[in-house]
């Protein structure tokens, strides 16, 4: 139904803070976007400038093609689902949903069905006749969904719109939002800081930092292959160990196999792509590192070891309840394709 | 607004739910009962001090005029209630300057009224544009309205009459509220009600479709109405308690309010005064503000409820 291209879009707030800096970002038809990153990274202001919430500093906006930047929000044909729900509080169920519909004119017999249509998906049905404040929690935030879903606009936009919900709840919403987007088609883009959300549901992953993209891509392929070690400890939970290397020298008790790239200053590999050994047991290739247990985290499925090596603290997660107590000492093992370089900027190295 | 001492529920102090359910949190919360009774001889202690005078009128009202000036007043109501509003309701004698009570209650509710609804207007008009758009001088315009309410309304009495006087407005309704439609204390109210207004809500709206004056009619004025009926019942009884403004603008008889006509009855020297029908036009004179307030209290306490968040 619509792709959404951003060319270099810049925002400059009143006061001088320039939230974005600079960002080109292009969402193929049907897909779902998912921004994440640090709180004050400008996620927000991006999705709003999408909106046409918030005016573009310098850059161009496209929706389908056509360039938007001066167009408002109503024309642009988009809907958005916010943090807050931002529910009429005055209006009941059906009219929050309603509203919209009216304002373009869509006829009274046409609103009715879309509505009753909309709610029976979102099982909303015996909601209608509340008002907002007589729903608990969950029951608003599908009420928000129903608001952008009955209009069936050209693209969803959601700002942290499940931060506001328990654990458990938003778990569900998550698999429940996928479903909608994936059934209704339409082209979505997602803020959240939830790493887990931007995971599960992004088809393009966006992870920004400072107001800039740093790295956008499938999730997997960003998760496999980040490409600063910022993405890399933001991406991922626990996330990446990183060890910072002296030169080219490592830490003390880590032996390497395989050999260092010219440029690395730091190395990085994921909790779970370790290899608890036993003292006869040696690296093939990769990395060997020696570590003391400090902490340890059951989880149930698997448990965390926060240890202590030479080179800073680092987490390893093994599945299934830990064989090892505080105070012992481990030996991780590394295979060589699963150990990540980055170089003095952060940026990475082969 | 005076209450058994005990804990309000938190968050929800205004809502009927929570005000029938303080007299059983009392007896939950082990307040004793000596203490509620305490309580209660406070409230009507400070009820009858408040409720006296208003009683002691009404007892006046339906005496004779003999026995009104031969103390002391008896302290329960006389045999003359019929006869005395009949009089100052429909009789010759009573009539004040030749004009019926009732042209005079009329009067006083065309000023009253068009003082508070022009308010409302204009206040709730102003604080919209100040709060929502941005055009050049906003803050400036903002400053001005707020400086007004630095000067009394004394002190601007004569230029203001001056210029009614000269677009010939003496002996008008216009003449009687135009001046006291510009309020800054209305304007301040509802600029401080649409600031905690989530700007989410706005912005939802204008992604709805909804124009500057969709989001008025459909969103804002929906929100605001507790805040209006709350400042009607006040403007309501600043309209109709005016003295002097009345006083200046007022030279025809059938033009007075009610609190002009009553002060110009008792103006003659105290022999001649007909305290009696003075008594009667105060009665008639504080009925409408009680109804008003009764009526619109119901409204907007219904109000709170429907709309809290
Ligand atoms: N209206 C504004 N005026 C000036 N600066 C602003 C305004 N809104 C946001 N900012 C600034 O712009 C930067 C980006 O803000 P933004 O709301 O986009 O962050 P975010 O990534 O959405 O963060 P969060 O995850 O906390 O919601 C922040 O530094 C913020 O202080
Ligand atoms: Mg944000």
């Amino acid at each position: 139904m619509a792709t959404v291209d951003l060319k270099d879009v810049r925002k400059v707030y009143a006061g001088g803070v320039e939230a974005v800096k600079g960002v080109s970002i292009a969402i193929p038809d049907k897909a779902l976007c998912v921004l994440v990153g640090p709180s004050g990274c400008g996620k927000s202001t991006l999705l709003r400038m999408i909106a046409g919430l918030e005016t573009i500093s310098s850059g161009e906006v496209s929706i389908d093609g056509k360039v938007v930047n001066t167009v408002g929000p109503t024309e642009r044909d988009i809907a958005m689902v916010f943090q807050n729900y931002a529910l009429y509080p005055h209006m009941k169920v059906y009219d929050n949903m309603a509203y919209g519909l009216r304002n373009r004119g869509t006829p009274k017999d046409e609103i009715d069905r879309r509505v009753r249509d909309t709610a029976k998906t979102l099982e909303l049905a015996h909601l209608l006749d509340r008002r907002p404040r007589e729903l608990s929690g969950g029951q608003r935030q599908r009420v928000a969904m129903g608001r952008a879903i009955v209009r069936n606009p050209k693209v969803f936009l959601f700002d942290e719109p499940l931060s506001n919900l328990d654990a458990k709840l938003r778990g569900q919403m998550r698999v429940e939002i996928k479903n909608l987007q994936r059934s209704l088609g339409v082209t979505s883009v997602y803020v959240t800081h939830d790493q887990l959300e931007a995971m599960t549901l992004a088809d393009v992953l966006v992870v920004m930092n400072g107001g800039l993209v740093e790295q956008a891509g499938a999730p997997l392929d960003i998760y496999e292959k980040p490409a600063s070690t910022f993405v890399a400890s933001f991406i991922g939970a626990p996330p990446m160990n990183l060890i910072a290397l002296a030169g080219n020298a490592l830490p003390e008790g880590t032996k390497l196999v395989s050999p260092v790239p010219p440029s690395a200053a730091t190395l990085g590999f994921r909790p779970e792509d370790v290899e608890l050994a036993d003292a006869a047991h040696d690296a093939a290739d990769g990395m060997d590192l020696e570590a003391q247990v400090e902490a340890v985290e059951p989880v149930g499925a698997e448990s965390f070891l926060y240890s202590a090596t030479g080179g800073g603290r680092i987490v390893v997660r093994v599945p299934g309840r830990a064989i090892a107590q505080p105070g012992d000492r481990l030996r991780v093992l590394v295979p060589a394709d699963k150990l990540h370089w980055f170089d003095q900027a952060g940026k990475r190295v082969g | 607004m005076v209450d058994t001492p005990v804990a309000v529920a938190p968050g929800k102090a205004t809502s009927t739910a929570a005000v029938l359910g303080r007299k059983e949190d009392g007896a939950m919360l082990g307040v004793s009962r000596s203490s509620r009774y305490i309580a209660h001889a406070v409230l009507i202690l400070g009820i009858v001090i408040v409720a006296f005078p208003i009683y002691y009128t009404f007892v006046a009202s339906t005496h004779t005029l003999q026995t009104i000036l031969r103390p002391p007043l008896p302290l329960l109501p006389g045999d003359q209630f019929f006869e005395n509003y009949s009089e100052a309701l429909f009789g010759g004698v009573g009539r004040i300057g030749g004009v019926a009570v009732s042209t005079l209650l009329f009067n006083t509710m065309v000023v009253a009224l068009a003082i508070a609804i022009g308010k409302i207007i204009i206040s709730i008009l102003s604080a919209y544009a100040i709060v929502f758009f941005r055009f050049p001088f906003r803050m400036v315009f903002f400053w001005i309205i707020f400086i007004t309410l630095m000067l009394p309304v004394e002190v601007r009495i004569m230029p203001t009459y001056k210029v009614m006087s000269d677009l010939g407005l003496i002996d008008t309704y216009t003449g009687l509220t135009l001046p006291l439609m510009a309020s800054a204390t209305a304007t301040l109210l509802f600029r401080q009600f649409f600031l905690t207004i989530p700007g989410e809500l706005v912005e939802a709206a204008r992604v709805d479709g909804a124009g500057p004056y969709r989001f008025f009619k459909d969103i804002l004025l929906p929100l605001s109405r507790t805040n209006i009926a709350a400042l009607f019942v006040i403007l309501f009884i600043y309209g109709w308690t005016q003295y002097l403004w009345p006083l200046l603008m007022t030279n025809r008889n059938d033009m007075n309010t009610i609190v002009i006509a009553l002060k110009k009855m008792i103006s003659f020297a105290d022999a001649d005064t007909q305290w009696h029908l003075v008594m009667v036009t105060s009665m008639l004179a504080i009925i409408p503000p009680i109804l008003v307030v009764l009526l619109m209290q119901r409204w907007f306490v219904r109000g709170l409820v429907d709309t809290e968040k």
